[in-house]
């Protein structure tokens, strides 16, 4: 059967899905809305976190940036994991006894202070904003991609379908399309990986044709090291980076993955404390079972690609050079014009452009697999997009309706009309959202590392401490958050935007780049609470009991 | 009784953070050239540490301290 047949299929499939979904499980009250009633068991809801954290950069790009970076992308894979040790040992567990509905709730009621909550929001719009139109740009592309409509069409159907589902469904909607689309975008991923490992290695783990040798009898990492070495690259499995950079990244992806408010609220939904730690460890596992194949896929791909295209005729490329070619995604200019291609470190003398999420794109065609591997891809992309999107929408229309609006604005608005003010947010959120995914800002890519950053220096150190002290008080928790949001945000306009002078990387802060600078405003964040908090009053006793209650089983 | 719980548990996560720094930051990103003289099958064990064994590792902590916390609980209820 034609390919395009094909991805219509898969994708009608799995969008009527969700939509049946959402249909099947409206919210009728503002505590379905927000944390789907609060009964979700916990492997449901650790694949839907698995589901809300793996965005369309971790199913489509996060292979791609590690065959190209070798050791270099371990930061991503550490730093995206890691983070869940955090938040299962340190803060899920009691943000669930807490049991309110937000993560601005738990700073506002903690710190007894409509500053604090206020802080608290506006961390959380920025860092969901920043989140949601990298998603939204994802399902355009994946459906210009494949099914040959424009990015705008793909951008609005995209639109459409979470709009469906999170306005009419909230929390309750979201959890079980993201159940679904987890089965999705887990299977999409690991199909064409099984395929290839075995072809490459006769292995039909990924996890250990990794480490496995192909038909020559040589092990596929060494011969990649081999290859690199010839062409200029650095060693694959030794990295370019500082240590200490590594370091401080990795640092701000975990510390900013268990700050992040979308996958926080994740564990609000589950019934008890003991539900909150067990839906943090199946949330891993699952994430894990994607994150363990990625660089997998990242070595054979890069062995395949090396070996398909380096010094080999032009003339005798396979289709899918052509193919995607076309799309911008491969280049090739004949610098030498001897017809060979030259693919090297030196970009003088390199002939070849290749875009990171060539790797998972087009890995099941250059492997040969049949057509309907390849629309799962398209399906599996779209699952891995929508599913963060609509996670983000909902901390962006609970911020607005019950934050603000309930908590600060309208204290004596009914259940019923909070309602109404979370689905009209949420409207107004994903047509925003929309907005940013036809007419992306330059700044996306830039800002994701703003994000985990931001997250890591505002959530994070006010969160834990507001568990682990009882003696931490308002006065220190808010400098704390804003000294180091600003921190963050200072360092991130002056490098990635060239604010307040600009600079170029000789001029980074003890070498460290933007994207690990995240964990020493953190520190900077814990430094500024602890002084302040030590030399003005304690918190009243109440609020000492609310933490020793949260501290309870 | 209800103190001790709350020393218990701060014991476990000091334990298991500490492992959790050393599968990460330790071996994948500190030692990782002494352990990468190392190599089993056809991976150096600093390089696999850093894409694989520390997210094995971060599974295996989850789950410890959710068994350990599980039979805390159940101290707690008698």
């Amino acid at each position: 059967m034609e390919l395009q047949y094909w991805i219509w299929i898969a994708v009608g499939l799995s969008f009527s899905l969700y939509i049946g979904i959402a249909i099947w499980s409206r919210a009728g009250s503002t505590k379905e809305f927000y944390v789907a009633g609060g009964g979700v068991h916990p492997i449901a809801n650790g694949m839907a976190t698995a589901a809300d954290w793996m965005s369309a950069a971790s199913f489509i790009s996060m292979a791609g940036i590690i065959s190209f970076g070798g050791y270099d992308g371990s930061v991503y894979l550490m730093g995206w994991t890691g983070g869940y040790v955090l938040l299962a040992l340190l803060l899920a567990p009691y943000l669930r006894k807490f049991g309110k509905f937000t993560v601005p709730d738990f700073i506002g009621d903690r710190y007894y202070s409509n500053t604090a909550r206020l802080v608290a929001v506006f961390c959380a719009l920025i860092v969901s904003f920043t989140y949601i139109a990298g998603q939204m740009r994802g399902v355009g592309v994946v459906f210009s991609r494949y099914l040959e409509v424009d990015i705008v069409t793909g951008v609005l159907i995209g639109m459409g379908i979470v709009l469906f589902y999170a306005v009419l469904g909230g929390m309750k909607g979201i959890t079980y399309t993201q159940v679904a689309q987890y089965c999705v975008l887990i299977f999409a991923f690991m199909v064409p990986a099984i395929y290839i490992s075995f072809l490459v290695t006769g292995n039909v783990i990924p996890q250990l044709g990794f480490g496995s040798s192909g038909a020559d009898g040589i092990y596929l990492l060494d011969k990649l090291d081999g290859l690199h070495r010839e062409l200029g690259f650095h060693e694959y499995t030794s990295g370019s980076k500082s240590m200490l950079d590594v370091f401080c990244i990795t640092m701000a992806l975990m510390v900013g993955t268990a700050g992040l408010p979308h996958v926080i609220v994740r564990f609000f939904t589950v019934k008890k404390v003991s539900d909150a730690r067990k839906s943090a460890g199946w949330a891993l596992l699952f994430i894990a079972i994607l994150y363990t194949t990625a660089p997998a896929i990242a070595v054979f791909s890069r062995t395949n690609l090396i070996e398909t295209v380096s010094n080999q005729p032009y003339e005798d490329m396979p289709g899918w050079f052509d193919k995607w070619e076309t799309t911008g995604l491969l280049g090739f200019t004949d610098k030498n014009e001897d017809g060979l291609i030259q693919y090297t470190a030196d970009t003088t003398t390199n002939e070849l452009t290749v875009d990171a999420d060539i790797m998972v794109l087009a890995n099941p065609e250059i492997a040969q697999l049949p057509n309907w591997v390849i629309a799962l891809l398209a399906a599996g992309a779209l699952a891995a997009a929508l599913s963060t999107a609509a996670g983000l929408l909902l901390v962006i229309s609970s911020a607005v309706s019950h934050d603000l609006l309930k908590k600060m604005v309208m204290p004596n608005i009914s259940d019923k009309g909070e309602l109404i003010a979370a689905r009209i947010a949420a409207t107004g959120a994903v047509c925003l959202a929309g907005y940013f995914g036809i007419n992306p800002p330059g700044f996306v890519a830039a800002t994701v590392a703003l994000a985990f950053g931001l997250a890591a220096s505002s959530f994070f150190p006010a969160i834990l401490l507001g568990i682990f002290s009882k003696r931490i008080n308002k006065e220190g928790a808010i400098s704390g958050m804003l000294v180091g949001v600003s921190l963050m945000l200072f360092y991130m306009l002056k490098f990635k935007f060239g604010w307040f002078g600009g600079g170029t990387k000789a001029d980074w802060w003890f070498g460290i780049s933007p994207e690990g600078f995240g964990s020493i405003a953190m520190i900077a964040n814990f430094v500024v609470t602890l002084i302040i908090s030590s030399r003005t009053p304690a918190p009243s006793k109440d609020i000492q009991e609310l933490v020793a209650n949260i501290r309870k089983p | 009784m209800k103190n001790s719980y709350w020393k218990k548990n701060i014991r476990y996560i000091k334990i298991l953070l500490s492992l959790w720094f050393i599968v990460s930051f330790g071996c994948g990103i500190l030692f990782v050239e002494q352990l990468n003289t190392i190599q089993i099958g056809g991976f150096k064990l600093g390089f696999w540490f850093a894409q694989q064994g520390s997210i094995f590792g971060f599974v295996a902590i989850i789950f410890t301290y959710i068994y350990l916390m599980n039979k805390l609980d159940q101290t707690q209820n008698k």
